[in-house]
């Protein structure tokens, strides 16, 4: 048990490794969910930035920032013939899984903390309250957990970059809901408890998909 | 040729019942129920609206059971079982969601509403489109059945969440009025089971018949590698 861990943190340091190198993806990304969060709010007028349509906003630049980078994960191992040599690693294959989920989870938490306080500044929020960070924690576990396990898939199919969100955003969704409704009230200033129900479902599909895909993983990586 | 045969004789007896049933459900339907007071007319449509959406879910635990088989087990039979079933939800999927705006235009007042059942419907089905594609995508035949097959596990895993999280999400939000029917009284129960029985029925036949096609698709396929690799070595 200790020893996969130190396994996963070694292929959790490699990905760290070569995102401190190149900056491709965090540079990319957190520049991406900033030009959503823009493009959205020119369909908004000023009186519409309440707590809900905000955290709407907020979510869709996430969901869809997500989306570009769970897809780098796997792209940029295939691209390079890494995919070759970290199937040939002596270590179980649902380690290799969650070695490149804990990656995505770092480098999108690491984007969502540049953005958020941009983000309150932006839609002119009264408040940074601090569930928006459990929430962000809670949302981008589920994002990678599923999502890891689908860029994996799509990397090898036609059309991979529509394969992605296609297969992803479906499965996502209560997520999507979870975390949209919760930074609403949160936003809002409700209190923790008004939340709980909300960052419940985000838990038990963390908890679900974070134990059924390490399991199918294989059957992806599998040449 | 041998298993078509086969096949249409032993279905024939299946199609015979199929057949008495389907048009007991269209006599029930059409002629027997009475019309239901508020709703009016297009209330009918709920006794095909109500098992379409029962076999679409019959369709997809069905996805679900036959790729944990085939993953276990890697026999093609299971993806054709799979497959096949998939294709069918698809289609009664798509009916549920063309035949419920039809009755809630006039009853409720609107095409769609963001109701709990509807969203996690379609969502549903855009989860099932991902594992059709996914197959034709794949670039090639086994990484198609094995990569659809981990997507009708995690799909079929998510529908409780994703309803979880819709009947949370529709109640905090207003919505139209929907007038909920207080129970079915007798002839109307009578006729929701007959439609019910003749739509699984409907299922069941379609189904063999798709993987008994897939089966022999499989085995041109399998018989023409054959005849390709004697041309090699000959």
């Amino acid at each position: 048990m200790k020893e996969s861990a130190g396994k996963v943190l070694a292929l959790t340091w490699k990905d760290i490794l070569s995102e401190m190198r190149t900056k491709e993806i965090i540079t990319s990304i957190a520049a991406f969910a900033l030009l959503v969060i823009v493009v959205v709010s020119l369909a908004l007028d000023p009186s519409e930035r309440t707590s809900a349509v905000a955290a709407g906003v907020l979510w869709i630049a996430f969901t869809f920032a997500g989306v570009l980078g769970l897809g780098r994960s796997f792209v940029m191992e295939k691209d390079k013939g890494c995919l070759q040599g970290l199937m040939l690693c002596p270590v179980d294959r649902a380690v290799i899984y969650f070695g490149k989920m804990l990656s995505t989870v770092i480098f999108m938490l690491v984007v969502e903390a540049i953005i958020l306080p941009v983000f309150v500044i932006l839609l002119d929020q009264p408040r940074f309250p601090p569930q928006l960070v459990l929430i962000a924690v809670l949302a981008t576990v589920g994002f990678a957990a599923v999502g890891t396990l689908f860029s994996a898939l799509s990397v090898n199919t036609k059309a991979r970059e529509v394969m992605l969100p296609l297969l992803f955003l479906p499965v996502a969704s209560p997520v999507i809901i979870a975390a949209i409704e919760a930074s609403s009230l949160a936003l809002a200033g409700e209190p923790w408890s008004e939340i709980v129900s909300w960052l419940g479902v985000m838990v038990a599909f963390d908890v679900i998909f974070l134990a059924v895909s390490p399991l199918v993983f294989e059957f992806v990586l599998e040449e | 040729m041998q298993i078509l045969k086969q096949n249409i004789l032993s279905t024939s007896a299946l199609f015979a019942l199929l057949f008495v049933t389907m048009t007991a459900a269209l006599f029930l339907v059409f002629v027997y129920v009475p019309t239901e007071a508020t709703m009016g007319i297009v209330q009918r449509i709920f006794y095909f609206h109500v098992p379409l959406a029962w076999v679409a879910f019959i369709a997809f635990g069905i996805v679900f059971l036959g790729s944990i088989l085939y993953l276990r087990s890697s026999n093609r039979k299971w993806d054709r079982l799979a497959h096949s079933s998939a294709e069918i939800g698809m289609v009664f999927t798509t009916l549920v969601l063309i035949t419920g705006p039809i009755w809630a235009k006039p009853v409720w007042g609107v095409w769609w509403t963001w109701d709990a059942r509807l969203t996690t419907t379609f969502l549903l089905w855009f989860v099932y489109l991902g594992y059709l594609l996914v197959s034709s995508f794949a670039s090639d035949e086994s990484q198609g059945a094995r990569y659809s097959a981990v997507i009708g596990i995690i799909g079929f895993l998510d529908v409780p969440i994703v309803a979880l999280a819709i009947v949370l999400w529709s109640t905090q939000h207003p919505e139209p009025v929907m007038s909920e029917s207080g129970g079915l009284t007798g002839s109307m129960l009578l006729t929701l089971m007959v439609s019910l029985a003749a739509f699984t029925l409907l299922f069941a036949y379609l189904l063999i018949h798709r993987v008994s096609l897939a089966t022999a698709a499989d085995e041109v396929r399998r018989l023409r590698q054959f005849a390709d690799e004697r041309d090699y070595d000959g």
